[in-house]
């Protein structure tokens, strides 16, 4: 190409990674009782970037402990001193926003300009928004003295790592809960310098506790008696393991789960627009995105056109170092991750779908997977129906709303769905007939934290953010 | 597809049929864009296809031959301390003073610096067919190798297609010269008096198949000229009729463009919307007089390492 | 002459179950015998069988897209027509409420007059919930971002066991308000005030399969509706704080329903949103705002 950009990387220079680090319990850094650690690596390379504790069962004993002793006076201070901290919370995260996008871009894989345009300044706005909620609990819609829970267990994915923290964390303090926090096994950095943070804001200690380990970590965490309150977004196979195990107790639960959302294209779509929604529907953040949109419903009657331009713009995806601010797609979060998206893309191409990818040499050592699409892919294609978590698109035609309906529809999940077409009250008609928590129409996996988030069936349940993500965390 | 501009009614049914654009999604893609990161011999390679590509305009009353004989020397010698610096594109005046223009640059040598001049009363456009082609028909006989035209906004507007249609055939006919060669026919659209997308993306359609050769957004005079996404919507516009004809045709933002920052989000929209079979001055140009002095600054800090100053660039 | 004062041998009713809009009997043919607080004989009652739950399930899902999409308008005329029908029978029901709970005709009296108001109070919240459960969120961009509560879908209802007709309304009135249809599991003592709503039900404009009611023994129906993965939700209400509702609640992850854990409810208060906000999702809805 004439037009060849030079490398453009982020400095790396802006983060100082410590080679250990300990859990965060009581306000401080502290080494696994039982002397396990593991490693983090990053995924664009496979270079070891620390060495983190490994919480086990007393760990998990020991943080919840904290919150609870530190329940008592973080529930009974008022709601605007509360407030504050999470307003110096965001302000910090704002001052460091750069520093932690390296940082999540490192850990995770993503590309710098998504950590940075996207997942840092949702992650400020999000602690800014729920910060002000906090002296207003009793305007939000549930009597005049809403009560906090207690303690909450928090786990949460590696693919937005500080961003789903964000989720999680903001509302339970706003509401007067402290929480005990499990980051994801390959994502654990940034949620350790959000403890570091919460220092630098002088947060009471035991308010915040950051626990790293495995699954088996979160699992010792949900089912610890002392907590009164478990959030959890990752898949729906180890949802539905956590609601049974939260059965019977009294344990508030609320779930963000899978998906298998429909993007669906009419012919009188705003076409160059479109092409752009599924693009980044299936492709930001290497669709490690849990309301992805990896079915195309594309309507026959423009089927091949829209094919044609997105085949043209997907060959314009820069695929490669995360770090590198021209990049669009990093790489994928981990060996396992890898090992899934290419079993199931398998699976396409033996149950007799046809892949597509644009050329693009990928980087030797790291996990990668160039963007893929399949057409000729019908309902009954595992492609169509698994969440692949990965930047896979799935091509499916329909000829009528209601069959774009029903097809949407057809499926377990139901966390999001995407509409694209320029009739207004076909927008609304579809909007109200699929059966999604968020349905964008002519956009695409936009976030808010005024706007609530979650999903109809077995893509969880509860919402976060907007007013309604306070319903979580409060005894209402 | 001579049938879509058979009639009236045809034409009405063809332009309203083109896909609508989404504001909000089109003003992200082109703010995505505008992130792209160019460093090092990107830019430098950058800096030199938009210096290429710029129409360096004079288009004030106040303009003279001396001023215009002045801008001609520039265009030729952009940066006089740096002999490797590429000449501008062409040098594009009001009709009165393509004489002088083209006399200026008669014995500079190759490549040439084109004479483009703005015509059918620029930039209202708010006169006769008749006079609209006498203006042109100056302009062509004045040896303007490119024609600058407006189209009748107000007719655009209120839906009047065919006329505009015809008005463009018009001009384009008039832009002939008696030896059987054509000026290159521009067609200014005013994107900020067309107000929507919509109408762009309409606009450009009617233009290119009344046989614009290029397509550009502004005249320079009103509030809104070239903007990213105005100019995206162009560039996928010359897209799709290439794809729909087989016939290739330019664009040309104008206005406002007056960083080397700028100009490169734009360098960077075209290359990833159309490729580089647009990357050069025969397909895409910049209508900017400011511009070639940030661009020149910038070269000179590439090559030297050092940032540069308006003293060491001319003020013509 | 006595032949002229002996008292007429009244005529029995055969309770039935109610689903599709239908009142069969169990698919099972099976019956058990239901008595007064006093041991006394009542009636037989349908016992109904794990295919008679199915069969429900599908009448309420089937019933599901018609009484969803309706207006919240129209929902509430039909909770009202509800309430009208049964002032009309009040007699009927405080007769079957004080044999079912062993009240007083007069604290029998009392409790369906509730019921009836319940069923009012539900009546005109149709067309206002939406409006306090929804949200117009301020996103920060150039967005229009609206948030609606839309009903879960099919909701298994196990009613309370001691209150037999308040407690049953104020579980399965606010279920179907918000358009959800309901799989009500009737109180497994007492369970002939909630077959005789089904008359009432069926009398009232609901269309068929919104509200399907079985009696029988939740011990036996209640696994296959908390395990059935067409129902989306369960209200355990009627499972007490036992073991039952635990394992009720596990069976429930299987397909992630959203369940209402049993809790002490005083049924005669006044009974909130808490039921409406339970069987809701929160749908958003963005699009772009531009010309």
């Amino acid at each position: 190409m004439a037009f060849a950009y030079a490398p453009a990387p982020e400095s790396r220079a802006v983060v100082d990674i410590a080679p250990s680090y300990g859990l965060f319990i009581d306000g401080e850094f502290r080494e696994a009782a039982g002397g396990k650690v593991f490693k983090s690596i990053s995924p664009s390379s496979e270079e070891v970037l620390s060495e983190v504790a490994h919480a086990g069962g007393d760990d998990v004993d020991a943080a919840v402990k904290a919150a609870r002793t530190a329940y008592s006076s973080w529930s009974a201070l008022p709601g605007a001193e509360r407030g504050k901290y999470l307003f110096r919370i965001a302000r910090i995260i704002q001052e460091r926003s750069r520093e932690l996008a390296v940082l999540e871009s490192l850990d995770n894989g993503k590309p710098i300009r998504e950590s940075r345009d996207t997942d840092l300044p949702l992650v400020a706005a999000h602690f800014f928004y729920y910060a002000g909620w906090a002296d207003k609990l009793s305007y939000a819609g549930w009597g005049p003295d809403p009560r906090p829970l207690g303690v909450a267990g928090q786990v949460i994915p590696w693919n937005f790592p500080l961003l789903m923290l964000a989720w999680k964390v903001a509302p339970a303090l706003a509401c007067g809960n402290t929480v005990v926090l499990k980051p994801a096994e390959t994502t654990p950095l940034s949620a350790l310098f959000f403890a570091d943070i919460c220092r630098q804001a002088g947060l009471p200690k035991g308010v915040v506790n950051i626990l790293t380990g495995d699954g088996s970590t979160g699992a010792e965490l949900v089912a610890h008696p002392g907590i009164d309150k478990v959030a959890f977004t990752g898949s729906t196979e180890v949802g539905k393991a956590i609601a049974r195990t939260v059965a019977g107790t009294d344990k508030k639960l609320t779930l963000e789960l899978g998906g298998k959302a429909a993007n669906i294209v009419f012919d009188d779509a705003p076409v160059d627009q479109a092409v752009e929604g599924i693009v980044n529907g299936i492709f930001f953040n290497q669709g490690h995105v849990c309301c992805a949109g990896s079915r195309l419903l594309v309507q026959e009657s423009v089927a091949d056109e829209v094919l044609d331009s997105l085949k043209r713009r997907m060959a314009t995806l820069r695929v490669g170092d995360p770090l590198d601010k021209n990049t669009d797609i990093g790489a994928i979060n981990s060996a396992e991750q890898l090992a899934r998206i290419t079993a199931l893309a398998d699976s396409g191409e033996a149950e007799g779908a046809e892949r597509w990818a644009p050329a693009c040499e990928l980087p030797s050592t790291g996990f990668w997977f160039a963007p893929t699409l399949f057409t000729g892919v019908t309902q009954a294609h595992r492609i169509a129906r698994e969440e692949i978590f990965g930047p896979v698109l799935s091509v499916l035609t329909f000829r009528t709303p209601a069959e774009a309906v029903e097809k949407a529809n057809n499926t377990p999940y139901g966390l999001s769905a995407g509409i694209w077409t320029e009739k207004g009250s076909r927008i609304l008609w579809m909007a109200d007939k699929l059966r999604a928590g968020v349905v964008w129409a002519n956009t695409f996996n936009k976030f808010d934290p005024t706007s609530p988030f979650g999903g109809f069936k077995e893509s969880g349940f509860g919402r976060e953010g907007g007013r309604h993500g306070l319903e979580a965390y409060l005894n209402v | 597809m001579a049938d879509v501009t058979a009639s009236d009614a045809a034409l009405r049914r063809f332009l309203h049929g083109l896909p609508g654009v989404d504001a909000v999604g089109l003003e992200g893609r082109a703010a995505m864009l505008g992130t792209r990161s160019i460093k090092t011999t990107a830019k430098a390679y950058a800096i030199d296809l938009a210096i290429s590509m710029i129409d360096l305009t004079t288009l004030e009353g106040a303009d003279t031959p001396g001023k215009v004989r002045a801008l001609c020397a520039k265009g030729v010698h952009p940066d006089p301390a740096d002999r490797t610096t590429p000449r501008v594109a062409a040098i594009c005046v009001y009709p009165d003073m393509v004489k002088t223009a083209k006399e200026a640059l008669s014995g500079a040598g190759s490549p040439p610096v084109h004479v483009a001049s703005v015509a059918t009363a620029f930039p209202a456009g708010r006169a006769s067919l008749q006079v609209k082609l006498a203006d042109t028909a100056d302009a062509v006989a004045a040896g303007a190798d490119e024609v600058d035209m407006v189209i009748d906004r107000g007719a655009f507007l209120s839906g009047r297609y065919m006329q505009v249609f015809e008005e463009i055939k018009a001009v384009k006919q008039t832009c002939g010269r008696a030896d059987g060669t054509s000026a290159h026919l521009k067609v200014i659209f005013e994107n900020g008096e067309l107000a929507t997308y919509d109408n762009i993306r309409r606009c450009s359609w009617l233009a290119m198949l009344a046989g614009a050769d290029f397509i550009k957004t502004s005249t320079g005079k009103v509030a809104v000229n070239a903007t990213p996404p105005n100019t995206l919507l162009m560039l996928e516009a010359v897209r799709d009729f290439r794809a729909a004809t087989g016939v290739q045709v330019g664009v040309k933002p104008a206005g406002g463009i007056r960083t080397t920052k700028d100009a490169i989000k734009y360098l960077v929209m075209v290359n990833e919307t159309l490729g580089e079979e647009w990357l050069s001055p025969q397909w895409f140009r910049f209508g900017a007089s400011s511009l070639l002095n940030d661009l020149l600054m910038q070269r000179q800090k590439l090559s030297s390492g050092r940032y540069s100053g308006p003293d060491y660039v001319t003020v013509d | 002459m006595s032949d002229a004062k002996s008292e007429r041998l009244s005529v029995f009713k055969t309770y039935k179950l109610f689903f599709g809009g239908k009142f069969p009997r169990s698919e099972s043919g099976r019956v058990y015998e239901v008595a007064d607080a006093k041991g006394k004989w009542l009636a037989n009652a349908p016992l109904a069988s794990r295919k008679d739950a199915r069969d429900a399930v599908v009448a309420a899902r089937k019933a599901f897209a018609g009484w969803s999409g309706a207006t919240a308008y129209n929902r509430g005329q039909i909770l009202y027509r509800i309430a009208e029908m049964l002032e009309g029978r009040r007699e009927q029901f405080a007769r079957e409420v004080a044999d079912a709970e062993g009240l007083s005709r007069a604290k029998a009296a009392a409790v369906v007059d509730a019921t009836i108001d319940r069923w009012v109070w539900y009546a005109g919240w149709t067309d206002k919930i939406g409006q306090i459960a929804g949200a117009a969120n301020p996103v920060a961009g150039p967005y229009f971002n609206l948030s609606t509560p839309e009903p879960t879908g099919v909701v298994a209802v196990l009613a309370p066991q001691e209150s037999s007709f308040l407690g049953l309304v104020s579980v399965l009135a606010p279920v179907i308000a918000t358009g959800n249809t309901a799989v009500v599991i009737a109180s497994e003592r007492a369970p002939l005030p909630a077959l005789s709503l089904a008359e009432v039900l069926a009398t009232s404009d609901l269309p068929a399969g919104v509200v399907n009611i079985l009696s029988g023994k939740a011990a036996e129906i209640g696994p296959h509706l908390a395990a059935h993965q067409d129902v989306n939700a369960i209200d355990l209400t009627g499972a007490g704080a036992s073991q039952t509702a635990k394992e009720l609640e596990i069976a429930a992850t299987g397909n992630l329903k959203r369940v209402l854990r049993p809790q002490p409810v005083d049924w005669a208060a006044d009974p909130g949103t808490e039921r409406l906000l339970a069987f809701l999702e929160t749908k958003t809805v963005w699009h772009p705002i531009g010309v």
